[in-house]
């Protein structure tokens, strides 16, 4: 075993995770633990922009911001947090701006902005320009440019670590993680007075989604098992144009420089559904467009998907703002985006839940909000909640650069005060126990046969339209999956680099994640944002105008509600 | 269809060598490399060990030696490989076990250039200008994935263990040409010792190995030119 003591360990290091580090580096003793090399971190797939209302283009103000998140959130945003959100989003680009950022620019040398889904001048009336942008590869920039940062302040990595238990005292405070270092099987405590855990989403619970393999939902799952609550797990938020069968995203921008949707015979048919935004509606109604077209025998050629159109767009417009996606089509689907259109389907991209928190970063308990001192979370792993039932295009990246930041800034006040909490008698007890498990099981199913059918009964089910019959289905699917996981076993039962041991362990924490967004989506009789019952097709604000928790507890799972916080904008029908 | 895969395996805690293992996979002629990995491991042999995580080439973790040349396992189908397919680490750097090499020595040489806006510049309230034109001047070396193909794939690298290498060439291409960055001198300092860039001999073997289709060659020689003729 191997021992660490750092004031403060960060987990993941995606954007929001080094945009805390930066924060902390020279001032505090910290580690950042990630199960990849950093610059792999999926913020680097992100592609379409960062949302800020800079103006550079045309007129816009930050509470316009406020108004399209909390709408676009279908009012279950936090509307204190979503005011700090675009306030501090205009900052917060700026400051990567000065780190280094290579934005596309103005004629005149500003940062260039463009349309997003769902981001409106003057409180709806019509699109505006507000995504900050660098091609259509805005994410591996930030990710590029961050760890470039962290480079510069000598923030100490602890690269290819697997996280497998985060540790809490007695008394409630955190006091550390424990990791197994790929390369050699080491198990390592790290004792720390404080932890944030910005280990991103968990979309590959789902058969087709846009997210790396990496993105299993460990930092969420582990503190789950412990006691700590998943909020509003129930949305997740499905992206309109993922390529057809693959997942892959293909950016909103396509449709903010012009794209257009089209069904089987050729129709722009967002504008029925959205007269106002048409294909810029937020995602959660463009997905279920399509999941209509489809329905209607719409599809092209009958099938499951629809086309994104680019083939009217300028060749060098394509060239030189979307030469991404348009690369990723070429690539796998043999489809020249410049003369063809390109066949696309919903993909699984976003879990608008996840650890609560406060606007410090802090992960909460309960409805009251009390504090799990030392114990923090923020980007995708987190639920604040600035993305309410769907999340805004863009607003991803704002996100975890603003509350990455804010959450390294408050570690920076609480440290200094704040004593090294003991560690749990055997720290690695739970850990060791459960690697020690899997190596020795002598036969059993494989993971990936356990993870195959958790991932078809979550698309299936549990995706785009749901209702009770077909959740319990699934609910009894994972809990056979979850029966089942007792008794499999794994090829490998080596020390080095045991990727078959991670990849068991990864399932566990996604069938953790998968119970809860079935809970959730289960006990939540209405539609709202990404989350649609078709046996529950309205919204129902006198009963569900708040947040889910969903605790795991020795006699079950417990779901408890918790107000929304509505400052500014009064909950209205949501129309585009 | 049917595909016959040949991987080069190795793993430190039973092996006293590297050895190629076949593996008979079903696949689709658009089917990723990836994914014919991912049936490997997953269907048939689990103690197959290899990093990989975005799979669509943005991420940089699969590189690897595919049929000779450094490709990413994500980014390159099967029908453009045959119907027998051969897989090897990366040539020049440690194997820590099958695919996965050591990555320290390519990070460090990365770290080495100085890969950071050096500025103290900042304005407060706004962004720093720059135009359409300046910012076009290094477009292609931000496109860089660190996932070491094209410094692996350079004869330089391989028997000079002290080169810094193509990959770390271009992150400090990336930051000498941009109008922002005042950095340039002291990069390349570093890049006109022993280890820098005269090192290269133009082979090209980088340029046609990045997956990002970035101009490395090229980007090294305007690296050079900027040494020789102190344009920056």
């Amino acid at each position: 075993m191997a021992y660490h003591r750092f004031d403060a360990v960060i987990v993941g290091a995606g954007g929001a995770g080094l945009m805390a580090a930066i924060q902390l580096a020279g001032k505090a003793n910290i580690a950042v633990v990630s199960k990849l090399y950093p610059p792999r971190s999926h913020t680097g797939a992100a592609q379409g922009g960062i949302s800020a209302s800079l103006g550079n283009t045309e007129e816009d103000h930050w509470k316009w911001h406020m108004f399209d998140t909390v709408k676009g959130g279908d009012y279950l945003v936090d509307q204190d947090a979503a005011e700090v959100l675009c306030r501090e989003a205009v900052d917060a680009v700026l400051e990567l701006e000065h780190m280094g950022l290579p934005f596309n620019r103005t004629p005149d040398g500003r940062i260039d902005q463009r349309r997003f889904g769902g981001h409106t001048r003057n409180y709806g009336e019509g699109p505006v320009r507000r995504a900050c942008y660098a091609a259509d590869r805005t994410g591996h920039m930030i990710i590029q440019t961050l760890y470039q940062q962290g480079i510069k302040h000598n923030v100490n990595f602890l690269d290819e670590h697997h996280l497998l238990d985060v540790l809490f005292t007695d008394d409630g405070r955190c006091c550390g993680v424990v990791t197994m270092e790929q390369r050699t099987g080491e198990i390592h405590t790290v004792h720390a007075k404080a932890v944030l855990i910005a280990t991103g989403g968990f979309g590959r619970v789902f058969k087709v989604t846009s997210n790396a393999m990496a993105g299993t939902g460990d930092g969420c799952a582990i503190p789950y098992r412990r006691g700590v609550p998943l909020m509003d797990m129930e949305f997740y938020q499905f992206h309109p144009t993922g390529i057809y069968k693959l997942g892959i995203l293909l950016s909103e921008a396509a449709r903010g420089e012009g794209g257009i949707l089209r069904n089987g015979a050729g129709e722009a048919f967002a504008e029925r559904y959205a007269p106002t935004l048409k294909d810029l509606a937020p995602r959660d109604m463009v997905s279920r467009f399509i999941h209509e077209e489809v329905k209607a025998g719409r599809g092209v050629n009958g099938e499951d998907f629809v086309h994104l159109d680019l083939t009217h767009l300028p060749p060098e417009l394509i060239d030189a703002k979307l030469p991404d996606i348009t690369d990723f089509a070429r690539t796998y689907l043999g489809v020249e985006p410049k003369t063809e259109p390109i066949p696309i389907q919903p993909t699984a991209h976003y879990a608008m839940g996840g650890l609560p928190t406060d606007v410090e970063g802090r992960v909460i308990l309960d409805e009251e909000s009390r504090i799990v001192p030392g114990f923090y979370s923020a980007g995708e792993a987190a639920c604040v909640s600035v993305h309410g039932a769907n999340r805004l295009g863009t607003n991803s990246l704002v996100d975890l650069v603003v509350f990455g930041r804010r959450a390294g800034r408050h570690m920076l006040g609480f440290l200094p005060d704040a004593e090294l909490p003991p560690l749990p008698s055997d720290p690695e007890f739970t850990a060791r126990a459960q690697i020690a498990d899997l190596l020795n099981r002598p036969k059993g199913e494989r993971a990936s046969e356990l993870r195959e059918a958790m991932q078809e009964v979550m698309m299936d089910k549990v995706s785009v339209v749901r209702d009770a019959v077909g959740m319990t289905e699934a609910q009894r699917e994972i809990d056979r999956i979850r029966l089942a996981y007792k008794n499999l076993a794994i090829d490998d039962r080596g020390t080095c680099f045991n990727t078959d041991l991670s990849e068991a362990l990864e399932l566990g924490c996604m069938i953790d994640c998968a119970e809860a967004i079935v809970a959730g989506a289960l006990a939540r009789e209405e539609s709202r944002g990404a989350h649609f019952r078709d046996d529950f097709q309205t919204r129902d604000d006198k009963n569900w105008l708040a947040h889910t928790l969903v605790y795991r507890t020795s006699g079950g799972l417990q779901m408890r509600k918790k107000p929304v916080t509505i400052t500014e904008f009064e909950p209205k029908e949501r129309k585009y | 269809m049917e595909v016959t895969l040949r991987i080069k395996r190795y793993n430190p805690e039973t092996d006293a060598k590297a050895a190629f293992k076949e593996y008979v996979v079903d696949v689709e002629p658009t089917d990723r490399v990836l994914d014919a990995m991912n049936q490997v491991k997953w269907k048939h042999d689990g103690t197959l060990t290899y990093r990989r995580s975005c799979a669509h080439g943005v991420c940089g973790s699969d590189a690897m030696r595919i049929n000779g040349r450094n490709r990413l396992a994500c980014k390159i189908l099967m029908k453009e490989l045959g119907k027998k397919i051969t897989i090897e680490p990366l040539i020049g750097y440690k194997v820590i076990k099958d695919l996965v090499i050591d990555m320290d020595q390519f990070f460090d040489s990365y770290k080495a250039v100085k890969p950071y806006l050096i500025a103290d510049d900042a304005p407060s309230a706004v962004e720093r200008r720059q135009s359409p034109e300046q910012r076009e001047r290094y477009d292609d070396t931000t496109k860089c994935i660190l996932c070491a193909a094209c410094t692996t794939s350079c004869p330089i690298t391989w028997t000079n263990e002290r080169f810094v290498g193509p990959a770390a060439i271009v992150n400090a291409h990336r930051f000498i040409f941009d109008s922002r960055d005042q950095g340039g001198a002291e990069r390349l300092r570093i890049l006109n010792t022993q280890s820098g860039v005269w090192r290269c001999r133009t082979i090209f073997n980088c340029t046609d190995a990045c997956p990002r289709g970035i101009e490395v060659t090229k980007a090294i020689e305007e690296v050079k030119r900027a040494l020789l003729f102190e344009t920056v």
